[in-house]
């Protein structure tokens, strides 16, 4: 029975491999949306009039969409609006998440108390309802769709902070620290963050997967972004009519979008925690 | 178990006046004048002019000041009065409620499917970790979570109703028409239930119990029926809370795409439409409905597990 244990302990855990998939596709896919402008110059908006819906060829090495417009350039500008905005929301989110969720897990009381009541009020309502809501102030905002997205994943930061920092605050190797005088920032250096930070990469990439998610779902409710922007949801909505004449462009950015997502899903790893 | 409700209750409260406040704001905020697009979407464009346009702004108190129209605004929906459609002016309360039945018809269809399909999936791959039915299945449960549930309708669109051309692609009326929808649903609900019993079924096979009810003598089969199922049944019903979010996120989506004349359907289109009362009436429903069945996940916790009754 040991013996099995040990060997099982021993064996590479299945996990990494499947970050490492993702690391991958996720590296192959950031340096597809960087590259391409600047090896291919095509302008997203320009119309071939004479290559509609052409499958990949020469001049078009992935194909023009129902207005002739070139997808290689289209799906870069895609995966770099969808991406970044992804990259931006989550960092934005996780900031003060992380400190509002320190800040409860220090203070306790009554500080805890009304920041718990805050992440509720946010958790009351689905995320995409809220963004939804809040990008319909603002038709085709980027700003709002953006701050509409960190609005709804800074919550996970915080509940997962608060959480963990708890139990890490009252542990007794942070009390002998502080009993040796040692600062906050001291404490949040050497005892939190190593406890947060494996956590925090998990948070971000579902919270990156879903932000992708949420904003091609939008595009795709026409209600997000609004055309000529390239957007991967924008792009599926705007293609179907043309599945019979060209099924493989409609197929390119459902393929991008699906190689988003699992790369992110396979770098967080199995479940939300 | 008071506490709990009453928690519940602040949260729907709080529901309230964020999507009144929300709905407000676009109220006053949208771009260009909304008497004039009203005005356009009940006589159509070709029939508006600045005097139609007026008839609207007096009629609907669009000329109030800011801070009174917002007073009155949350007033009316304190006291559940959602006022009419400002496009077919009918009351937004019935609407709400004719939509919000296709809608549970569409969710509740799509939970039972994944239900069916999901955890037996599971345990079956669970009483075996590591062969080719549980590795053939977390390639396809993680495949499955990577499509957004629009990207998966519309695959199925694709397939069934344009290639295969055996089920309608959108509509509403007879039973083929919601099998596409509940089928989108219920794969994105199974491909996270399907894991979720794998998981359990693995960790109650592997547990001591399990192992002495074998030594004790009862057969595979007992022990997995009297030790086994009621094991694997509570984290699976569990995480169902956990799902709801997906649940009412995938309504919004798989009703545009199919056209189902749903609560999600509603609130997109009374957006694209500036139908603020409407909007309004369809988030406030969906919100209060999520709160409504988190409270059901609530009492079902503490109904199946006495455990947490003390937490």
């Amino acid at each position: 029975m040991n013996l099995d244990i040990a060997i099982a302990d021993a064996a590479p855990q299945p996990r990494a491999t499947s970050r490492l998939i993702g690391v991958a596709i996720l590296a192959s896919l950031i340096a597809f949306a960087v590259c391409v402008p600047l090896f291919w110059g095509v302008d997203i908006a320009r119309q071939d009039y004479n290559a509609i819906l052409s499958v990949p060829a020469g001049a078009h090495p992935l194909g023009t969409d129902h207005l002739g417009r070139d997808m290689l350039a289209r799906l870069a500008a895609a995966v770099r609006l969808s991406l970044g905005l992804a990259l931006v929301s989550v960092a934005t989110a996780a900031i003060p998440g992380v400190l509002l969720g320190i800040l409860a897990a220090w203070k306790g009381g009554m500080t805890d108390k009304c920041l718990g009541l805050l992440a509720e009020m946010f958790l009351a309502l689905p995320g995409l309802l809220l963004v939804l809501l809040i990008v319909a102030i603002y038709p085709g905002s980027f700003l709002a769709l953006y701050g509409a997205v960190a609005l709804v994943l800074w919550i996970e930061y915080f509940r997962m902070t608060r959480a963990l920092s708890r139990t890490v605050l009252a542990s007794p190797a942070v009390a002998a620290s502080r009993l040796l005088g040692f600062g906050p920032l001291y404490i949040i250096r050497r005892h939190l963050w190593p406890e947060l930070a494996s956590v925090l990469m998990t948070i971000a990439a579902f919270g990156a997967a879903s932000a992708i998610m949420a904003i091609a779902a939008l595009g795709f409710v026409s209600v997000g972004v609004r055309p000529p922007t390239a957007e991967l949801g924008l792009m599926i909505t705007e293609l179907l009519p043309y599945f019979a004449e060209a099924p493989v462009i409609i197929a390119l950015p459902i393929l991008v979008i699906f190689l988003i997502v699992l790369s992110l899903m396979l770098i967080a790893g199995e479940r939300k925690p | 178990m008071i506490r709990l409700l009453g928690f519940r209750l602040l949260q729907a409260v709080m529901v309230a006046i964020l999507i009144g406040a929300l709905t407000f704001l676009l109220m006053s905020l949208l771009p260009g004048d909304a008497a004039y697009r009203i005005a356009a979407g009940r006589y159509g464009y070709d029939m508006v002019n600045s005097a139609a346009a007026e008839a609207v702004r007096a009629e609907l108190a669009l000329d109030q000041p800011v801070m009174w129209r917002f007073v009155a605004w949350i007033g009316d929906l304190l006291t559940l009065d959602l006022g009419n459609s400002l496009v077919t002016g009918r009351p937004v309360i019935d609407m709400v409620a004719h939509e919000l039945g296709s809608s549970v018809r569409l969710a509740v269809g799509a939970v039972l499917l994944s239900f069916l399909i999901g955890p037996p999936l599971g345990i079956i791959a669970g009483l075996r970790p590591g062969g080719w039915l549980d590795r053939l299945l977390l390639l396809i449960s993680t495949a499955t979570r990577a499509i957004p549930h629009f990207v998966l309708g519309i695959i199925l669109v694709l397939i069934f109703a344009v290639s295969l051309a055996l089920l309608p692609s959108a509509g509403h009326g007879s039973f083929a028409h919601t099998i596409l929808p509940t089928v989108t649903l219920a794969l994105g609900l199974a491909a996270v239930s399907s894991r979720v019993a794998r998981d359990a079924t693995v960790a109650v096979a592997s547990s001591a119990y399990f192992a002495f009810g074998r030594l004790k003598g009862l057969s595979a089969f007992k022990v997995f029926m009297r030790h086994g199922l009621r094991n694997i049944g509570v984290p699976v019903v569990t995480y169902l809370g956990v799902q709801l979010v997906y649940l009412i996120e995938g309504v919004v989506v798989v009703e545009t795409l199919f056209a189902w004349p749903g609560i999600g359907h509603g609130l997109v289109h009374a957006i694209v439409q500036r139908d603020v009362p409407m909007v309004q009436g369809a988030a406030l429903a969906m919100g209060l409905m999520f709160v409504l069945l988190n409270t059901c996940v609530d009492l079902a916790n503490h109904l199946i597990d006495p455990r947490r009754r003390d937490a």
